[in-house]
């Protein structure tokens, strides 16, 4: 797992020196310092998102970028008076596309972690967070944890959070193989709920399928999300700029809306960042 | 205590060997536990399973035709499905129509959980494998043995209790022993229905600590004592069940 993207980014930086030799003035290195005023002259602004990932950044039926990430985007482009540009990434290959310039933005459902921050200018405040909770049947409203003591939650095997689960909570798993048989389970009611990522459980409630079930509980083992912009560009204006934008997001609740327009279950990372940086006047 | 897990936390930090069983509490007391489900798993399903072998058996000779034909579609059914086919039959198929009782919330709940689903699973498998074990000891038993029982006035039943069934028990030993073996490796079957036993834990073991090579090579030393004991209690078992006269000398 470590070695793989290492060499391809190896293979990657190789040819990128290729190509810096071979082209006379390459245009990340003349204007690495004005990301910004190169976006706003040419009026394009290049933005990597998810094309797969429902309902943060997906395809509609007509082919068109939507989800909450494509609002982000949206806005950054409306703020700037340029049109958006929209370059399907996936978790793979999303850094790559980032530092060798196809794109200036990504917003692409991206885990901040410390070794991502070596290669990405990851942006802060982090926009979302993601870790894990639970799908309960809505007759159980309780928001704590220590309810769930003793209960049995299905769950997937071997995911982290069987662990941590057990450990905190004393809660029992039902590990099965696949989806499929977690679902069933469920279904047969041989589980309170399902142990599960909070962001999938939230898309499973948006997708109508599950309207006899709800997410109480706060999600645990919070990990957030970061929009990134190259790492020579973090502390120059585009980097500043996009840190405006999503300090400007949480205290505008705009996050909020997006995320209740995508019909994901309100997160409390959202609601907690919006009450930290709200108006305290208004 | 104290002393076996620093050796073992070192054994990690230095050579990479990453046995968190020894020295990690949470680890080592579900490792233990999972043992435990397999031993229980084990033990409850080769009992089982005897009892179903020695009544199909019996069924197999019944005057009563319709006993007969329900005993071999039994055996025709669990001998010819791979057993974990078998164990999610049992488990999402059947379980799906078993009655159900209200917990404390309310709801609708299975009556039958995944461990007993797995156990009957397991005895119905290595049952009908029984069936066949004790009818080719039944049928090795020399006829006139039985008339002999009969004419001493022995009922039907009696006769077999009493007299052919001790000596085909004798007989088919050895090819029970070969079925109880499989039976208890077949219990790592029922991770597949999330019973915690021992191929289970050791799974979720090595996905938190990714110590794949060190677990797999527990599971199978473990294995290896545990078919060992069985086998060893089966052959002492052979031993004090011999008769002068009659098989190996």
């Amino acid at each position: 797992m470590t070695t793989r993207p290492t060499r391809r980014r190896t293979i990657a930086g190789a040819i990128a020196a290729c190509l810096a030799f071979a082209a006379p003035l390459p245009a990340s290195a003349q204007q690495a310092g004005d990301t910004l005023g190169r976006i706003l002259r040419e009026g394009v602004l290049k933005v990597g998102v998810r094309a797969d990932y429902r309902p943060w950044g997906f395809r509609n039926p007509a082919g068109e970028f939507v989800g909450m990430e494509i609002e982000m985007a949206k806005d950054v482009a409306a703020t700037l008076g340029v049109r958006p540009e929209f370059v399907p990434v996936v978790a793979a290959n999303r850094m790559q596309f980032l530092a060798q310039g196809q794109i200036d933005l990504m917003i692409a459902t991206m885990s901040d972690t410390a070794e991502r921050r070596r290669v990405v200018g990851i942006v802060h405040p982090n926009y979302y967070s993601s870790g894990f909770n639970v799908l309960l049947p809505k007759q159980v409203t309780t928001s704590d944890w220590n309810a769930l003591r003793g209960r049995q939650l299905c769950a997937i095997q071997g995911a982290w959070y069987n662990r941590p689960a057990t450990e905190r909570y004393g809660v029992e798993i039902l590990a099965f193989t696949g989806i499929a048989e977690v679902e069933t389970a469920l279904r047969q009611r041989r589980c309170v709920g399902w142990l599960y990522d909070d962001n999938l459980i939230a898309v499973m409630l948006a997708s109508g399928q599950w309207n006899d079930f709800h997410m109480p509980l706060p999600s645990q083992s919070d990990t957030p999300w970061g929009l990134a912009v190259r790492l020579d560009d973090l502390d120059k204006p585009w980097g500043r700029f996009m840190s405006g934008m999503v300090a400007y997001w949480h205290r505008s609740g705009k996050l909020l809306a997006w995320e209740k327009e995508a019909g994901i279950a309100e997160s409390a990372f959202l609601r907690r960042m919006h009450e930290a940086l709200k108006d305290h006047i208004q | 205590m104290d002393l076996i897990e620093s050796v073992f936390r070192g054994l990690h930090e230095s050579a990479g060997i990453n046995l968190t069983i020894l020295y990690d509490p949470f680890d080592r007391s579900r490792f233990w536990a999972g043992f435990l489900m397999t031993v229980y798993l084990a033990a409850t399903s080769v009992a089982a399973s005897v009892v179903v072998g020695v009544m199909g058996a019996a069924a197999q000779k019944s005057p009563f035709a319709p006993l007969r034909w329900f005993t071999d579609g039994y055996v025709a059914f669990f001998r010819n499905t791979p057993p974990l086919v078998q164990m999610y039959f049992f488990f999402f198929g059947l379980g799906s129509i078993t009655p159900t009782v209200p917990d404390d919330l309310g709801f609708p709940t299975p009556l039958i959980g995944n461990v007993v689903w797995a156990i009957v699973a397991l005895a119905l498998f290595a049952g009908a494998f029984n069936v066949e074990i004790f009818r080719s000891g039944v049928e090795a038993v020399p006829r006139g043995i039985a008339e002999a029982a009969t004419a001493l006035g022995l009922t039907r039943l009696q006769s077999y209790r009493l007299v052919v069934l001790p000596l085909a028990f004798r007989i088919c030993l050895p090819a029970l022993n070969n079925n109880l073996v499989n039976l208890v490796k077949t219990t790592t079957l029922a991770y597949a229905i999330g019973v915690p036993e021992m191929l289970y834990v050791s799974n979720q073991i090595w996905s938190d600590a990714l110590n794949v090579p060190e677990m797999m090579t527990t599971l199978l030393i473990l294995y290896i004592g545990l078919v060992t004991a069985l086998v060893w209690a089966m052959h002492r078992w052979e031993r004090a069940l011999r008769l002068p006269g009659f098989g190996e000398r």
